[in-house]
């Protein structure tokens, strides 16, 4: 019975999140110009999902009548839908390569580094496979879920896993963090490499362990308000407040480290 | 020819069309023969098309009886079976993909299971892959055949029982052969889907090169970082479905 209502909890959950992610590109609804009904859109890395949006609860109830949306997915998706076009005011990405992508494309410049971010080993909270260390992994027996080279955290995980000159191979390249995560917390992988804030973030139902590589891959994550935005004020000042104290302070307690 | 239906019919052409020609006139042209001869390519286009008719088959292997029973028998609750077998046409793949985790996961319903007794476990595998296309796939199938068999004139069945065949035999002998095409539409259309399928896959079986990377996750992770790569798979996964389908319609279906 527990085990059923357990069951029913993480699919609940995974729905919720497959359903912010199917609809991650209409929700970048274009900014209402003029009136009181200010709308400001931001896009962000998955990982920030939690932080942002109690940033986005805080900027509403400061700013009362403006409305904050959210896109949230991999970095380098964010990335590519922002030169293509999409409407969005603020991009907070997971690295600086993706961030490139946008100000090359003169999207954006100057972006600040806001918060950093490390890996973590995750494993399922029974830790069925014994994992203890980066080493670990290297088991064949022990089946690890990485995300794909071409996201953020897969980028740092190929870098935490090149420095402790380690070979692992996946059964899995994931198309972004929470998805990777998700696979641990159904039990269907063994470890996973992902970012401690989304270990803290999953509230226990995850194990996090730490290693020494994940020093030598550590994520910056830069913040821009965007050349075209379409409610260029409010893009600057949610810029403010994720760099202000208050911002520091909620983006801490979720596990980033100050820049 | 009358313009109310002209009009709207080129229109809807347009629509379908356009995003195409997007495709093409997009595509880096002058890179392609480089990036078509990479390994990934052909690897990810090889699992794709071994996975969709495989997918296809198991699909046949069980829609068609499936279809039978719906459109023959009197089954009581036929018509909430008939909803049911439509419930993968409306959940998102992505959600199919979750749905299958917790059923056939290592920790679900029946994964659990089978892990436990043979250390089966299927996402992750190209197995897993053929399992998400055909969830996704099979109602198209399904539906085709059981429209075929309302459609079919059931008195020569009815004939061919007055003389003494069995059940089994009428199926077999006469009303196979009578919704013939509608059992290779159905599977054309089962086929294409399976071919295209991204959302269920990605999150039941994976993704990695060579075992569960089909087509339309490599366009997806391509569109992550090299947008032109992207586009050159697009293209590669058309014109291949395009060629396939073409062929089999003039072959099977008739051409009209």
């Amino acid at each position: 019975m527990l085990r059923r209502l357990r069951l029913a909890a993480v699919l609940a959950s995974v729905l919720s999140l497959a359903a912010c992610g199917s609809s991650s590109s209409d929700t970048a609804a274009p900014a209402s110009s003029g009136g009181a009904g200010k709308t400001l859109t931001v896009f962000a890395a998955a990982s920030l999902t939690e932080t942002f949006t109690e940033l986005g609860r805080r900027f509403e109830s400061a700013h009362s009548g403006t409305k904050v949306t959210f896109n949230f997915g991999s970095s380098a998706t964010l990335a590519q839908q922002i030169t293509q076009g999409a409407p969005a005011d603020v991009f907070a990405a997971a690295s600086p390569a993706t961030m490139k992508t946008v100000t090359d494309a003169g999207l954006a410049s100057a972006p600040t580094v806001f918060v950093r971010n490390t890996l973590q080993i995750a494993v399922p909270e029974d830790n069925p496979a014994k994992v203890g260390s980066l080493k670990d992994l290297t088991d064949p027996k022990v089946k690890v879920a990485l995300c794909a080279e071409q996201v953020p955290c897969g980028a740092a995980a190929v870098k935490a896993l090149d420095a402790a000159g380690l070979k692992v191979t996946p059964v899995t390249l994931e198309q972004d963090v929470k998805a990777t995560l998700t696979k641990v917390r159904l039990g269907e992988v063994d470890a996973a490499l992902v970012y401690r804030t989304d270990v803290i973030a999953s509230g226990g139902r995850v194990r996090g362990i730490d290693f020494p590589e994940a020093a030598q891959a550590v994520n910056d994550y830069p913040i821009a308000a965007l050349a075209e935005a379409p409610a260029p004020d409010l893009a600057e000042q949610f810029v403010d407040l994720v760099l202000s104290q208050q911002g520091r302070d909620v983006l801490t307690k979720a596990g980033f480290q100050a820049p | 020819m009358p313009w109310p239906l002209l009009v709207p019919a080129l229109a809807g052409l347009a629509f379908l069309v356009l995003p195409l020609a997007g495709l093409l006139v997009r595509a880096p042209w002058a890179t392609l023969p480089g990036r078509l001869a990479e390994p990934r390519v052909l690897e990810a286009l090889r699992l794709s098309l071994v996975t969709a008719t495989i997918a296809t088959a198991v699909c046949l292997l069980l829609g068609v009886p499936l279809a039978w029973l719906l459109a023959r028998t009197t089954l009581p609750g036929r018509r909430v079976l008939r909803a049911l077998v439509t419930v993968p046409l409306v959940l998102p793949p992505v959600v199919g993909g979750v749905a299958l985790l917790l059923v056939l996961g290592r920790r679900g319903l029946i994964g659990q299971w089978l892990y436990d007794a043979f250390g089966v476990s299927l996402p992750f595998t190209t197995t897993g892959v053929v399992v998400a296309e055909a969830f996704v796939a099979m109602p198209f199938l399904v539906i085709a055949v059981e429209g075929a068999l309302r459609a079919a004139d059931q008195r020569y069945e009815e004939a061919a029982a007055t003389l003494g065949a069995s059940r089994w035999t009428v199926f077999r002998r006469v009303t196979l052969p009578m919704v013939a095409p509608g059992v290779l539409a159905g599977a054309v259309l089962c086929w294409a889907r399976a071919l295209g399928e991204f959302g269920a896959t990605i999150t039941f079986a994976g993704n990695f090169p060579g075992r569960t990377q089909t087509m339309p996750l490599a366009v997806y992770l391509a569109l992550e970082t090299d947008p032109d790569a992207a586009i050159v798979l697009s293209l590669v996964l058309l014109a291949v479905s395009v060629i396939v389908l073409a062929g089999l319609r003039d072959r099977w279906v008739g051409a009209a």
